[in-house]
């Protein structure tokens, strides 16, 4: 109860410092939900294409049937491939009208048929990064009917990558925006316990415990992380909306994620209170 | 109740110690003085006795609390046991008396609706009641030693320690001061007042000196030998 009434009464005299404080934090934890909107959406994203990714095997038109009975055999055996399915010349023609429709006339025209036959290989959820799909489509082409082997091996690896910087630009900016708002708690804290002095002299001389004459400063401290995280949740969710709105529809992030944004905001804040008031504490 | 052995206090980048090996111990229910120039380590003495300092050799054990056993965390047990006041009083000076007593109370745990009967009770003893709502910067320096006086007692403490108490006080508030020390002494609690006013320790004969010179304790009228 004092120190409640204590911790506002600090956010209360130092008004600008506290908002100043609460927007570090804000800002640090908005960089880390950009990455997270961004990180939770590819991973949707990448969900939803990789149903799709699959390894294509072109064949040889002189394929002889047996062969390739036997090589369906084997790489549905392998772990990684889920399916494998066989699709002929003539499937691949009229595959190839119905998605290029817009070439109708050349495909109507021709004499006889240019696209090879081919095996997809639908790979098991979770074998589609990179590495894997690599491997498979090296073991794929060791066949000798086996012309060439395609798989979206580029926005594959991109979209990795894409995931990959993100993070790392997320945590470096994050980490630089945390060590600021620390920085600038640990002087909102210092500026608190400055102008307690008087009172935290008359707290020691009387008795008062160490814990009772921290609690408001670690309060305030907590009080400025949550707000910082509240921010964040909103200054996040403006970049989502603008994005959805005015580029391409996003996902919004999944509602534990934001609970726990925010509860990271209180944490830092009690954390970077806490080093503050251990350090402040001993110099009045 | 108060014991020194052997204590020693260094202080970095000063030269000698500011305490050479003092020992006394003050009973029960005593009153004493603490007495000697500036800078012979009164004040130092009555820190160290407050465990606001550790000393760098030796001991001090007051009211069971040994300075080699006690943790920083524990220290405010004995701070409640053992009040304490200065020559500046030290109050909160923009709030009114009744408040610099409540102030203490509840920082001490005690319960919301007892806090201002308990203070109003503190002040009456102190002979304060009627300026209970006045700011602390607004009384005179008497009362505020008054008011300083009730905040010390709002732990109900068996030592008080005052350091220099009468030092910005004129001869009437000084002799009021000491009145109030006395009658304290007298319901049981053992009191230790710093002063160099040498004229001020004559007029009680019966009190206990204590004479410290470049922080060597020079005088013990107590002393057994
Ligand atoms: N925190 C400190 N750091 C360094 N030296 C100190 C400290 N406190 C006291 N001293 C030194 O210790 C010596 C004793 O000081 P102390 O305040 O105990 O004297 P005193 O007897 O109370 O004097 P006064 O009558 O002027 O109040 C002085 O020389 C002082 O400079
Ligand atoms: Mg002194």
């Amino acid at each position: 109860m004092h120190a409640l009434r204590e911790a506002f009464a600090a956010v209360r005299r130092a008004p600008l410092l506290t908002a100043l404080s609460a927007a570090m934090v804000a800002l640090a934890l908005f960089v880390v939900g950009l990455f997270g909107l961004v990180a939770h959406n590819l991973h949707l994203t990448l969900d939803r294409i990789e149903d799709r990714v699959e390894v294509v095997a072109y064949l040889r038109d002189d394929v002889r049937s047996e062969e390739l009975a036997i090589t369906e055999q084997e790489l549905t055996a392998l772990p990684e491939v889920d399916r494998v399915r066989y699709v002929s010349k003539d499937d691949a023609l009229i595959q190839a009208r119905q998605e290029m429709s817009e070439f109708q006339e050349l495909f109507a025209d021709l004499e006889f048929n240019p696209l090879p036959a081919s095996l997809e290989l639908a790979l098991v959820p979770g074998n589609r990064d990179p590495e894997t799909v690599a491997r498979i489509s090296e073991q794929v082409g060791l066949y000798p009917f086996v012309e060439d082997v395609r798989y979206g091996e580029e926005w594959v690896e991109r979209l990795f990558l894409l995931r990959h910087m993100a993070g790392i630009t997320a945590g470096v900016l994050g980490a630089g925006f945390a060590l600021v708002a620390a920085l600038i708690i640990a002087t909102a804290i210092r500026i608190a316990i400055f102008a307690r002095r008087e009172e935290i002299f008359v707290m020691r001389l009387v008795g008062a415990k160490d814990g009772f004459i921290r609690r408001p400063f670690l309060l305030e401290g907590l009080f400025t992380g949550l707000v910082g995280g509240l921010f964040a949740v909103l200054l996040t969710y403006s970049a989502y909306a603008a994005v959805y709105s005015l580029i391409f529809p996003l996902e919004w992030l999944p509602p534990e994620w934001v609970l726990f944004g925010v509860l990271v905001g209180g944490g830092f804040g009690l954390v970077a209170s806490t080093f503050a008031v251990r350090r402040y504490l001993r110099e009045v | 109740m108060i014991k020194l052995a052997d204590v020693t206090k260094d202080f970095p980048k000063r030269g000698p110690p500011a305490l050479q090996k003092v020992t006394f111990h003050i009973r029960k229910g005593e009153f004493a003085f603490l007495t000697g120039h500036s800078g012979s380590g009164k004040s130092t003495t009555l820190r160290l006795i407050h465990m606001a300092h550790r000393p760098t050799g030796g001991e001090v054990r007051v009211s069971g609390f040994s300075s080699a056993l006690t943790s920083e965390r524990e220290v405010w047990k004995l701070r409640r046991r053992v009040g304490m006041v200065f020559q500046d009083f030290r109050l909160l000076p923009s709030r009114t008396a009744l408040e610099n007593i409540t102030f203490a109370l509840e920082v001490t745990g005690t319960p919301r609706p007892q806090l201002i009967p308990r203070a109003q009770r503190l002040l009456s003893k102190v002979g304060l009641s009627s300026k209970a709502g006045s700011r602390a910067h607004e009384l005179s320096g008497g009362e505020q030693q008054r008011v300083a006086i009730a905040r010390a007692l709002a732990t109900e403490p068996l030592v008080l320690l005052a350091d220099e108490p009468s030092g910005n006080l004129d001869e009437r508030a000084t002799r009021g001061v000491l009145e109030l020390f006395h009658e304290l002494n007298a319901s049981g609690m053992c009191v230790l007042m710093a002063t160099h006013d040498l004229d001020l320790v004559r007029r009680f004969p019966g009190a206990r000196v204590l004479e410290l010179n470049e922080g060597r304790l020079a005088y013990d009228s107590g002393a057994v030998s």
